[in-house]
């Protein structure tokens, strides 16, 4: 079993060292040393699409989970009619793979025979198509929040009902209302759940790629090839053939991300303590 | 948590026949407070909306596939057209281009039973071994496994790829298989449920009676790890399933495709001048494509849903 462990372990850090350690042995074969990497962070269409990742990140995130724990709270309050169809409903996103989700959405808020055009048409209204520069960051943010609503719901929802109903009970003899024991019970108790929700959501967002790789072809004039950092480094190697810069990037973007997820993970843990 | 978790472990016994959502849930906690709560139209009305959201674009996609490709640019998306072409586009999807969506479907098949089985099976076997196990070093492994989790696939995506374009197994089924194996998620989960759902007194009494450590695996360890083992399987077949970015690297002949990378072919073949527009074999095969999995999930709920509420507990 130990010897099945250690098998088990070693891909996992083969395959790190290899990824970490290929840019520069590619680099290695015309030495350049740091350059990719010294050019990554002067490259101006890099911290662009940081940035709109970034921004992504701070907007969608929050709606996201927020969404998901009113429903999970919702759902285990037993206040509610039909909780177990809405359970396995509000998930049922998370089994349709990106590319299906985002060629639907995509479908629907294009003008050509999307709704958006049909809701105007008929109501009158005017609303934006989605599909331009400045709401495409909004079209895939509906995406990727309609995609993982019910799974980080389900996070929540598991963990609430590992609560003691002898809390609640005890909560309720002291008098305590229904926002208080949301506020003082629930919430505190399900902390590390919500840090390993915000932490995948962190990683997702930053390692955007399909939604906006899928909607390109469908709105070619609003993604640009650098969207995103993934994008970028799939763009550099992909159809500029240079992998070396490429690898660079995707390692400094891994970087970003476990940095970033380390810091969510440790303001979680200081949070428990105090 | 932990009788929590050991009185879940029994569940695979109870049969999942009853697999319509309205299953009744078994040990269903009584209200928070009060045995009897008021039932709140508001907060029903809240999620109403939200499971509106959730469902609608799967109404869509369903009325959608029922149409031909004139009355899906020309009619209004939630109303059925002129035409019940349900049928028709199927078996136009399965047939086109000498059925390469057949093909497609198969290629993803391969990659989920070896990828995610395998993963699967390694996953217990090492959630295990880590759990139930104390040797050297037992704590670096822990470190590398939570750091792994946070390592997202699309990172290691293009690194892997130069690697593998050295070995020179790009554009083969080994490229997508080989990275599926490895789920660090899958591991965490599987550890954390082991450390609770399998008592060490078992496994020693097993011990004392002789048996060998494959055969405490086997036949103690496994059946009381099976809900957690059913839910790894569903997520690393989801992440298989729907994996796009890897494939879509990876391969370079459409004869090794999975749905997905298929898929976004064809919808990408209209914008390329000269190709044909074929926005009804992408709906219909759209709506292929996620039926199995949404199936899987519907059938297997009682079991994935213990399996997750054991993971998330460990906090």
């Amino acid at each position: 079993m130990l010897v099945f462990a250690v098998v088990f372990i070693a891909p996992i850090v083969y395959s790190l060292y290899i990824s970490l350690f290929r840019a520069q042995l590619v680099g290695d074969t015309q030495f350049v040393g740091f350059d990719n990497y010294v050019q990554a962070f002067t490259d101006a269409q890099f911290w662009s699409g940081v940035g709109r990742v970034s921004l992504f990140l701070v907007i969608q995130v929050p709606i996201m989970l927020g969404i998901a724990m009113v429903v999970a709270l919702a759902i285990d309050s037993a206040r509610l009619y039909g909780k177990d169809f809405l359970r396995i409903a509000v998930f049922m996103p998370y089994a349709v793979p990106a590319v299906v989700a985002a060629l639907m959405w995509g479908f629907m808020y294009g003008p050509r025979f999307g709704l958006v055009g049909y809701v105007n048409d008929f109501f009158g209204w005017s609303l934006p198509n989605l599909l331009t520069p400045e709401w495409i960051l909004l079209a895939i943010g509906n995406i990727v929040t309609w995609s993982f609503v019910g799974y980080n719901m389900l996070i929540f929802y598991s963990s609430l009902r590992t609560i003691p109903t002898s809390l609640y009970e005890a909560a309720e003899l002291d008098g305590a209302s229904q926002s208080h024991i949301i506020r003082h019970i629930k919430l505190p108790a399900i902390r590390g759940s919500i840090a390993v929700a915000t932490i995948f959501s962190v990683i997702g967002s930053f390692q955007l790629f399909n939604e906006p790789s899928i909607l390109q072809s469908i709105a070619p004039n609003a993604i640009s090839t650098y969207f995103t950092p993934n994008l970028y480094a799939y763009n550099l190697s992909f159809s500029g053939q240079q992998y070396n810069y490429a690898a660079a990037v995707a390692i400094i973007m891994g970087v970003i991300t476990m940095v970033v997820a380390y810091v969510v993970q440790l303001r979680g843990i200081r949070k428990d303590e105090s | 948590m932990t009788l929590r978790n050991t009185a879940a472990a029994p569940s695979p016994l109870v049969s999942p026949s009853k697999s319509r959502a309205s299953v009744p849930r078994l040990r269903t906690r009584k209200a928070p407070s009060i045995d009897r709560p008021r039932r709140s139209i508001w907060l029903t009305v809240v999620s109403a909306v939200v499971l509106i959201y959730a469902i609608l674009p799967l109404v869509w996609l369903l009325i959608s596939s029922t149409k031909t490709q004139d009355d899906l640019l020309s009619t209004f998306g939630f109303t059925f057209g002129n035409s019940f072409a349900l049928f028709e586009n199927i078996a136009n999807t399965l047939t086109y281009d000498d059925g390469i969506f057949v093909r497609w479907f198969a290629n993803t098949l391969l990659y989920v039973v070896v990828g995610a089985g395998g993963a699967t099976l390694l996953a217990v076997m090492g959630g295990y071994g880590l759990a139930k196990f104390t040797f050297r070093g037992k704590k670096a492994i822990f470190a590398v496994v939570i750091g792994a989790v946070a390592v997202p696939g699309t990172a290691l995506a293009v690194p892997t790829f130069l690697m593998f374009s050295q070995v020179g197994i790009t554009n083969t089924p080994w490229s997508v298989i080989i990275p599926s194996l490895i789920s660090p998620f899958g591991l965490y989960l599987m550890w954390t449920f082991a450390s609770q759902a399998v008592p060490t007194e078992l496994l020693e009494a097993a011990r004392m009676d002789g048996s060998s450590e494959f055969r405490t695996f086997w036949q103690v360890a496994l059946p009381l790890l099976a809900p957690g083992t059913v839910t790894v399987l569903l997520f690393t077949t989801v992440a298989t399933w729907n994996n796009y970015f890897l494939p879509l690297i990876m391969l370079r002949d459409p004869q090794w495709y999975p749905l997905t990378v298929g898929l976004n072919a064809w919808n990408a073949q209209a914008s390329t001048v000269g190709g044909q527009a074929i926005f009804d074999l992408v709906v219909t095969g759209s709506l292929l494509t996620i039926v199995p999995l949404i199936v899987a999930f519907l059938l297997l709920q009682r079991f994935w849903q213990s399996g997750l509420a054991a993971g998330s507990v460990k906090e």
